[in-house]
C-alpha cells in the first residue's frame, strides 16, 4: 500500500466536553487498519513548582485553584496533608465536616458530568447535529431534564458555599481541620433541597437504566471494555468511602490484589511513567510494572473496590448494577466496561444523597470543636481524598520553618491514563471502518465516539497536569511515518 | 517654654478648616472628614512619607506634598484630589502590585489587606506597568511568625512600631534600590533575633499579608493597625494606672 496515498492518521482535536485541552491520535499502520490510539494532554502548569518555597499552612488555598471543578478534592487532600505536617488528628466534627464537603462535591461534579456534557450524546443521539450536542440542546429537547440536571449540581454546589463560604477555590479544609461548622440555615436548606435532588437522581437513574436496555448496548460491550485494576479508598469494613480509609487494588476477577496501604507508602505500590506526547502522566501498579499494572480509579473503581455503599437506596442501586454489568468471570461483583463510569456516577449521586441526609441530621456538626491546634511536627507527609474523578494523593516535603522544599501531586485522571488511551483505540476499531481508504473522511459521529470514550472517564485535564486553559478537542489521523493525514478540530 | 500655639485656618478642596498648628496637613484633612488613601501611615507612629498615597495639591508649592509629614500653616490652600493625583495614586498603587508578588486569591491577608482596599479606592483594575515577578524568600524561622518578602511594600510600619511602641527595635531596612528589604536584627533569620519579644505588633500592624501568623491560611489574617494608637494612648493618657 503508497503510503504517500493512503490516510494514516486521525486527528480529534481539541476533544470537547472535558475539563481541559487534549487531543487524540488514531495511528494507522501500512494496511489502514487501526494499529495504536493517543489520548495526548497538552497543557502544562507547574503547580509542584512555584508551590516550592511557600509555607504549607497556604497550599490548602493554592492548590484549591488548580481545578474549578474539584476545588474541594484538592482542599481536602491539602488539608489531610496539613493534618499530618502538625502531626494532629482534627476533631471528629470536622472530620465529619470535611466528609459532607466532599459529598456535595462529588454529587455536584457528577451532575455535571452526566447532565451537562455526557448526556446529550445518549438522549439526543450520536448522529445529532454536533452544534446542538451540548447541554444547550439538552435545554431545546428535553428543558425539564436540563433544568433537573443543572439544579442537581447548584445543589452540591450550594451546600459548598454554604458550608465553605463560596462555591469554588474556598480555603475552609485548614491543616487541623475547618475553619467553621454548619450553620442552621445550611442545614434547613439542604434538608429543604434533598426531596428534590433525590428525585432528580431517581429520575436520572430510571432514564439511563431504559437507554441501557435500548440504543445504548453496543457502547456498553465496546467502550473500554478491558480487565485491569481498580484503585480507592475502602473503608475498614470494605465499604464506600471519599475521604478516609486505606488504598485496596482489586483485580477484574474481584480477587483483592492488595489492601490496607496507606497513603504514606504510595511510592511502593505507584509508578509515574512518561512519554513524551502527553504532558499527563502514566500512574501504574509498581508490582505489575509499566504498562502492565494499568488500574482505573473514580467512581467505577470506588464501586469495584467497595463491598458495598452502606446506605439502603445506593446499595440496592449498586446490586443492580453489578447484576446488569458485573462480569461473568467475577461473578458480577466488578465491572471491566468503562462505559459504565456513567452509571457508576448516578449510583455515587445516590450515595452521596443519602450521605448528606445522615450527616445533616448530626448536631454534632453545628458547633464545638473544629480545629486542632499545633505547630510543625513533620517535615514529609502525603495526604488523600476521592475526587470525584478517583483518588487524589498530595505529598509535600517541608524544611524546619515549614516551607516547601518539594510537591508532589498524582492526580485521579492521570491515573486513568493508560485506561483512557486503551478505550480510545477500542472504540476507534470498533467504529471507524478499516481499512481507512486514502483520502476518506471519517464520519463525525464516529469520531464522537472515540471522544465519549474519553468523556466516560470525565478527565479533568487541568488537574491533571495542574495546567490552565480550555479544553478542546482535536483528532489527529497519523500514518505509519508519522505524518498527519486528517485531522477535525472543534471548539 | 511658650503656651499652646494658637489654631491655624486652612482650605481644603474649598472648605475652610480649623486645625492645631502642631497639627500634620493629614490629621486637619481627616478632621475635616475628607479622606486620601495612606498606606504607611498608621495613628500611633511616627510619620515617614514612604507610600506617596497622601499626596496633596498645595497652592504656591512648586511640587505635590505628602500630607502626612507636611504641617499646616495659616492660609494654606489644599486639593486633595484632582486629576492629576488621583492619576498618581493609581500609578502608585499599580506600581506595588508590578513590584512585589501580590497574589490576592491565595494570600493570608485576602479581603482584610489595606493594598487590595487601595488598590479599589483609587480604581486600579490592573497594572500598567509590568510584573517584575522578584525572587524574593518568606522568612519562616521564628516560631509564631512569618516574613514574606513577595508582599512586603516597604510602608515600615513593623519597623516603627518595633522601635517606638515595643522598644525592642527588631527590624531596619536594608540595601538598595530594587534590593530593599525589610531585614530582621543585624540581617539575620528572624527566629535569630534575641531582640524580638515575640509580641507581634508588627503583625497587627502590617497592611498586607507580609507578616502573619503561622497558623494563618488563605485569608486568614485578623490585622489589628488600630492597636498602634490604643497602646500609645493608654501609654500617654496613663490607662492603667492606679487612681
Amino acid at each position: 500500500m503508497n503510503p504517500d496515498s493512503t490516510p494514516r492518521t486521525i486527528t480529534i482535536d481539541p476533544v470537547t466536553r472535558i475539563e481541559g485541552h487534549a487531543k487524540i491520535t488514531l495511528h494507522l499502520d501500512d494496511a489502514g487498519e487501526i494499529a495504536a490510539a493517543r489520548f495526548h494532554v497538552v497543557e502544562y502548569r507547574g503547580f509542584e513548582t512555584f508551590c516550592e518555597g511557600r509555607p504549607f499552612t497556604e497550599m490548602a488555598g493554592i492548590t484549591a485553584r488548580i481545578c474549578g471543578i474539584c476545588p474541594v478534592s484538592h482542599l481536602l487532600a491539602a488539608a489531610k496533608t496539613g493534618d499530618k505536617l502538625l502531626g494532629v488528628q482534627p476533631p471528629p466534627a470536622a472530620r465529619q465536616l470535611r466528609l459532607l464537603l466532599n459529598l456535595a462535591q462529588i454529587c455536584q461534579s457528577h451532575a455535571l458530568s452526566f447532565f451537562h456534557l455526557s448526556s446529550p450524546d445518549f438522549l439526543l443521539g450520536w448522529e445529532s447535529d454536533p452544534a446542538k450536542r451540548n447541554v444547550f440542546g439538552l435545554m431545546a429537547a428535553d428543558p425539564e431534564l436540563a433544568r433537573a440536571g443543572i439544579r442537581l449540581r447548584q445543589f452540591g454546589q450550594q451546600i459548598i458555599e454554604l458550608l465553605a463560604g463560596r462555591k469554588i477555590h474556598s480555603a475552609w479544609a485548614v491543616p487541623g481541620g475547618v475553619r467553621s461548622p454548619l450553620s442552621a440555615i445550611a442545614r434547613d436548606w439542604i434538608l429543604e433541597r434533598l426531596p428534590e435532588a433525590r428525585a432528580t437522581a431517581a429520575a436520572a437513574l430510571e432514564l439511563y437504566k431504559k437507554l441501557l436496555d435500548g440504543p445504548l448496548q453496543r457502547e456498553q460491550l465496546t467502550f473500554g471494555d478491558f480487565p485491569s485494576l481498580f484503585m480507592g479508598l475502602v473503608a475498614p469494613d470494605g465499604g464506600w468511602e471519599c475521604i478516609e480509609g486505606a488504598i485496596r487494588f482489586i483485580d477484574s476477577h474481584g480477587r483483592i490484589v492488595a489492601d490496607g496501604l496507606s497513603e504514606d507508602d504510595y511510592a511502593s505500590f505507584l509508578g509515574e511513567a512518561v512519554e513524551s506526547w502527553s504532558y499527563l502522566k502514566f500512574p501504574y501498579y509498581k508490582p505489575l510494572g509499566y504498562p502492565e499494572g494499568m488500574y482505573r480509579v473514580g467512581p467505577l473503581a470506588r464501586l469495584n473496590v467497595c463491598e458495598r455503599i452502606g446506605t439502603a437506596w445506593a446499595d440496592a442501586e449498586l446490586a443492580e448494577l453489578r447484576q446488569r454489568s458485573g462480569t461473568v468471570e467475577s461473578g458480577g461483583r466488578i465491572i471491566t466496561s468503562s462505559f459504565a463510569y456513567h452509571h457508576a456516577r448516578l449510583v455515587e449521586i445516590v450515595a452521596c444523597l443519602e450521605g448528606i441526609e445522615q450527616l445533616v441530621a448530626d448536631d454534632a456538626l453545628m458547633g464545638g470543636r473544629i480545629r486542632a491546634h499545633a505547630s510543625l511536627n513533620a517535615n514529609g507527609a502525603v495526604g488523600v481524598s476521592e475526587a470525584p474523578r478517583g483518588t487524589l494523593f498530595h505529598h509535600y516535603r517541608v524544611n524546619d520553618d515549614g516551607l516547601i522544599t518539594r510537591v508532589n501531586l498524582i492526580i485521579a485522571t492521570g491515573q486513568n491514563n493508560l485506561a483512557m488511551n486503551r478505550t480510545v483505540a477500542q472504540i476507534a476499531r470498533e467504529f471507524i471502518p478499516t481499512p481507512v481508504a486514502a483520502g476518506a473522511e471519517i464520519p463525525e459521529p464516529l469520531l464522537n465516539r472515540v471522544e465519549a470514550g474519553i468523556r466516560c472517564f470525565d478527565p479533568c485535564l487541568s488537574c491533571s497536569t495542574h495546567a490552565a486553559g480550555q479544553m478542546p478537542l482535536r483528532i489527529e489521523l497519523v500514518d505509519a511515518a508519522g505524518r498527519v493525514l486528517a485531522e477535525r478540530v472543534r471548539d | 517654654m511658650t503656651g499652646a500655639q494658637l489654631p491655624v485656618r486652612l482650605s481644603i478642596n474649598g472648605l475652610v478648616v480649623e486645625a492645631a498648628a502642631e497639627a500634620t496637613l493629614l490629621q486637619a484633612i481627616r478632621s475635616a472628614g475628607l479622606q486620601v488613601p495612606t498606606l504607611c501611615h498608621l495613628d500611633g507612629l511616627t510619620p515617614v512619607g514612604a507610600c506617596r498615597l497622601c499626596l496633596v495639591v498645595i497652592e504656591g508649592h512648586p511640587k505635590l506634598e505628602p500630607a502626612c509629614v507636611t504641617a499646616v500653616a495659616d492660609g494654606m490652600v489644599v486639593h486633595t484630589h484632582t486629576p492629576e493625583l488621583d492619576t498618581y495614586r493609581r500609578m502608585a498603587v499599580e506600581l506595588f502590585f508590578a513590584e512585589g508578588n501580590h497574589v490576592c486569591a491565595v494570600c493570608v491577608a485576602n479581603g482584610a489587606c489595606e493594598l487590595q482596599a487601595v488598590a479599589v479606592e483609587v480604581g486600579m483594575d490592573h497594572s500598567r506597568f509590568p510584573y517584575q515577578y522578584p525572587r524574593r524568600e518568606v522568612d519562616a524561622s521564628h516560631p509564631l511568625f512569618s516574613l514574606d518578602h513577595h508582599r512586603c511594600i516597604l510602608c515600615t510600619r513593623c519597623v516603627r512600631v518595633c522601635d517606638e511602641i515595643e522598644a525592642a527595635h527588631v527590624w531596619d531596612v536594608g540595601y538598595r534600590g530594587s534590593s530593599c528589604s525589610i531585614i530582621a536584627g543585624l540581617d539575620q533569620p528572624w527566629g535569630e533575633v534575641a531582640a524580638c519579644t515575640n509580641c507581634g505588633k508588627c503583625v497587627d500592624v502590617c497592611p498586607t499579608g507580609a507578616l502573619f501568623r503561622k497558623e494563618d491560611g488563605s485569608g486568614e489574617k485578623q490585622p489589628h493597625p488600630e492597636r498602634a494608637q490604643q497602646l500609645v494612648e493608654a501609654r500617654t493618657e496613663h490607662h492603667w494606672h492606679n487612681q
